[in-house]
């Protein structure tokens, strides 16, 4: 079997294992939403419009359908990317995701990106000088950032770096003139902002984005110095590293070529997994730093018991975990040559 | 006859341990001449696999030497670690004992020869190196073909002849091959014992030759060195010695490897002493049929028993035993000698 041909099977294998993950996803969140006693409508609504209303309204929503019809509905609106209409204030979720999802995008690339630049250095630090005192300091840091909660850390941050030192905005996403002047092309305001070549707006909102950002970083980068700090010891005493000793290999080649590569791979595995905690995160994050992005509105429908508003979100953050637990696994087949077999 | 390319004197290594130090190899001197393959045997845990560490100057951080390991008219322990690291691979090499998890699993075959060619030999061109991997390859039987394979589609057998053809692209003056085929099975064993009995036509690389199998010494190797807690007690020619071992342990060894002429299978009462406090004087005596008082009480001195062979037995020098100390040693007193 040629090696292009098994990677090839790998993936469609992999893709086919998504059908059966996607349907679980979409039953646990329908099932979810309805566990509590009445429909959509009227948990929203009920008691602010007379029944009579309600009842129409349910009944222009297919609410008054059995269950099952409406959960066959539901799964086939999903895998047509259709989520619904909010109840409270009668938006599609297409066009929310749309317009705050550029937002979200923005935060959890910059926090990803923060959680690498710093996380992987230093847990190969940690590792290759465990038991040391960096290393004890190290593993200190990670697992408080991955322990305390965001808005926790977003607060000491917003407290110190705004408000004392006055050094950075403390919540939103731009300044009211950047938001003024910005058209829209992509719906990312900084993408929006490089195309029109505003540069000061681009310096704006990344100034913006350094606050949120690390305090989102910091949760995702615990496990990942913890991951690459464990694994670049396990490699340093194992078998591999000590006959390329043998072989006369430098210890810097060792630990860069040998231990670190291969510590990267479990962190590339549970990229999938880190997603998740991404998006979770990212809710909370962008609560404490008023980040116009999907948190804040899912946390808005969760406020007004907007049903359709919660699920539809929830059922786009679900598909996003899949899709990207799905590319993670191709990179990985990529990097490691054992995952294809 | 030629001078030694290796010699190792009086040869002390520890490890660190909570109880005290672990002496793993305490003592040993022993020669390896070039082109020769000497089998160094012992129980487990008698010191084979720190002694052959030793050798290229290979052990853990916790781990203190004394003595002297020559190479080259310089002793290695005492080299800066970056000359030691420029000698490992081009001239000491190792072969270990688990093939399957000694090639970096996300490295392809060509790139773990690249990498060693390329940090000892940085003068050769690409396609030179290439060559050269091939050419080390095809002699270990491994296809051409595979080159650009990652370690996981090959067998054990397979993995263990790259990693001997990774040791030997490099010419090494010495490799010590570490229990090469203890993780194979029989019909693999055969085949690379084969492979490292014919190093000695081809090449002019010595080869301490680690096992745990007599029947592996008399087939491939030249001399052979007896271990047992952490000093060789006999060494001679590997013929010599699986006919007529002289030393008791050897004896007993000998008798304990199954044989193809009896069926019964031998063992050795006991087990090899905690090597933070071995027995006094001979450290076999608790375990040795023929111990008499003496050999709980002095050192044995160390006899040539016939030519380029030596014994550290008391057996070998009954004449210098004072009168009375030469009668067995009783059940008893064994039994206190162990507990003091
Ligand atoms: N890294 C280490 N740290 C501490 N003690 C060690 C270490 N390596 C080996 N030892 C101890 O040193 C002694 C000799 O071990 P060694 O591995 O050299 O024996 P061996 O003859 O190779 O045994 P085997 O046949 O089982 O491979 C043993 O008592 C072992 O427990
Ligand atoms: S010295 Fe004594 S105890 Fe040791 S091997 Fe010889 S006879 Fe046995
Ligand atoms: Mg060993």
């Amino acid at each position: 079997m040629s090696r292009a041909g098994s990677l090839r099977g790998y993936v469609l294998v992999r893709i086919a294992l998504m059908i059966p993950m996607v349907w679980v996803l979409l039953t646990v969140v329908f099932l979810m939403m309805r566990v509590a006693p009445g429909s959509p409508v009227s948990a929203t609504l009920g008691g602010k419009l007379p029944p009579a209303e309600i009842a129409e309204r349910e009944a222009a929503l297919g609410f008054d359908r059995p269950l099952i019809v409406q959960y066959f509905d539901y799964l086939w609106d999903a895998v047509r990317f259709q989520f619904g209409t909010t109840v409270t204030d009668g938006q599609t979720i297409g066009s929310l995701i749309v317009e705050n999802g550029g937002a979200t995008l923005t935060l959890t690339v910059a926090a990803l990106v923060v959680a690498l630049v710093f996380g992987l250095p230093l847990g190969l630090i940690a590792g290759r000088y465990r038991e040391t005192i960096p290393d004890a300091f190290i593993r200190v840091f990670a697992i408080l950032g991955y322990a305390a909660p965001p808005f926790f850390v977003g607060l000491l941050a917003q407290l110190l770096f705004a408000k004392n030192l006055d050094w950075l905005p403390a919540s939103k996403m731009a300044s009211p003139i950047t938001q003024a002047t910005a058209e829209v092309h992509t719906h990312i305001l900084l993408i929006d902002l490089a195309i029109d070549g505003n540069w000061d707006g681009v310096w704006d909102v990344i100034q913006h984005l350094i606050l949120p950002a690390t305090t989102l970083g910091l949760l995702v980068m615990g496990v990942f110095i913890r991951l690459v700090r464990v694994n670049v010891g396990q490699a340093l005493g194992g078998d591999y590293v000590e006959a390329a000793r043998a072989r006369g290999v430098s210890e810097r080649r060792v630990v860069s070529r040998h231990a670190f590569r291969n510590a990267l791979v479990p962190v590339v595995t549970v990229m999938g997994l880190q997603a998740a905690l991404l998006l979770g995160g990212a809710v909370l994050t962008e609560q404490t730093f008023s980040w116009p992005g999907l948190g804040t509105r899912l946390l808005q429908y969760l406020n007004s018991r907007d049903y359709i508003g919660v699920q539809g979100l929830i059922t786009f953050f679900a598909l996003i975990v899949v899709f990207i637990s799905l590319i993670i696994d191709i990179v990985n087949a990529l990097i490691d040559p054992r995952v294809r077999y | 006859m030629a001078d030694p390319v290796l010699s190792l004197r009086d040869l002390r290594i520890w490890y660190g341990a909570e109880r005290g130090a672990v002496r793993a190899v305490d003592g040993v001197s022993l020669d390896l001449l070039p082109g020769e393959t000497v089998g160094l045997v012992g129980e487990s845990g008698c010191g084979k696999s720190t002694l052959g560490r030793g050798v290229i100057g290979l052990l853990p951080a916790g781990a203190g030497h004394a003595g002297e390991v020559n190479y080259k008219g310089q002793n290695i322990l005492e080299l800066k670690p970056k000359r030691l690291r420029a000698m490992r691979g081009p001239e000491l090499g190792m072969i270990f004992q688990e093939p399957m998890t000694r090639l970096n699993p996300l490295m392809k075959i060509s790139d773990h020869f690249e990498e060693v060619l390329k940090i000892h030999e940085p003068k050769l061109s690409r396609k030179e190196a290439r060559n050269r991997a091939m050419e080390a390859l095809r002699g270990m039987g491994i296809p051409p073909t595979r080159y650009k394979q990652y370690p996981h589609e090959f067998s054990g057998g397979m993995r263990q002849r790259i990693m001997i053809a990774l040791a030997l692209v490099l010419r090494p003056a010495v490799v010590v091959a570490d229990e090469p085929t203890t993780a194979l099975d029989v019909l693999v064993e055969a085949q690379i014992i084969r492979i490292l009995a014919d190093l000695r036509r081809n090449f002019d690389t010595a080869l301490l030759l680690i096992t745990h199998n007599l029947g592996i010494v008399a087939e491939a190797c030249d001399r052979v060195a007896v271990m047992y807690a952490g000093r060789v007690v006999e060494q001679g020619p590997a013929y010599d010695i699986t006919t007529k071992p002289s030393h008791p342990y050897s004896r007993e060894l000998l008798r304990s490897t199954i044989s193809l002429s009896t069926t019964e299978l031998h063992s050795i009462p006991g087990a090899p002493p905690d090597l933070v406090s071995p027995p006094p004087a001979c450290r076999f005596h608790p375990r040795c049929p023929d111990a008499m008082q003496i050999c709980a009480q002095q050192w044995p001195t160390t006899v040539a028993t016939s030519p380029g062979r030596r014994s550290e037995c008391w057996l070998h020098s009954k004449d210098q035993i004072p009168k009375g100390l030469d009668a067995p040693l009783e059940r008893e007193a064994l039994a206190a000698a162990e507990e003091a």
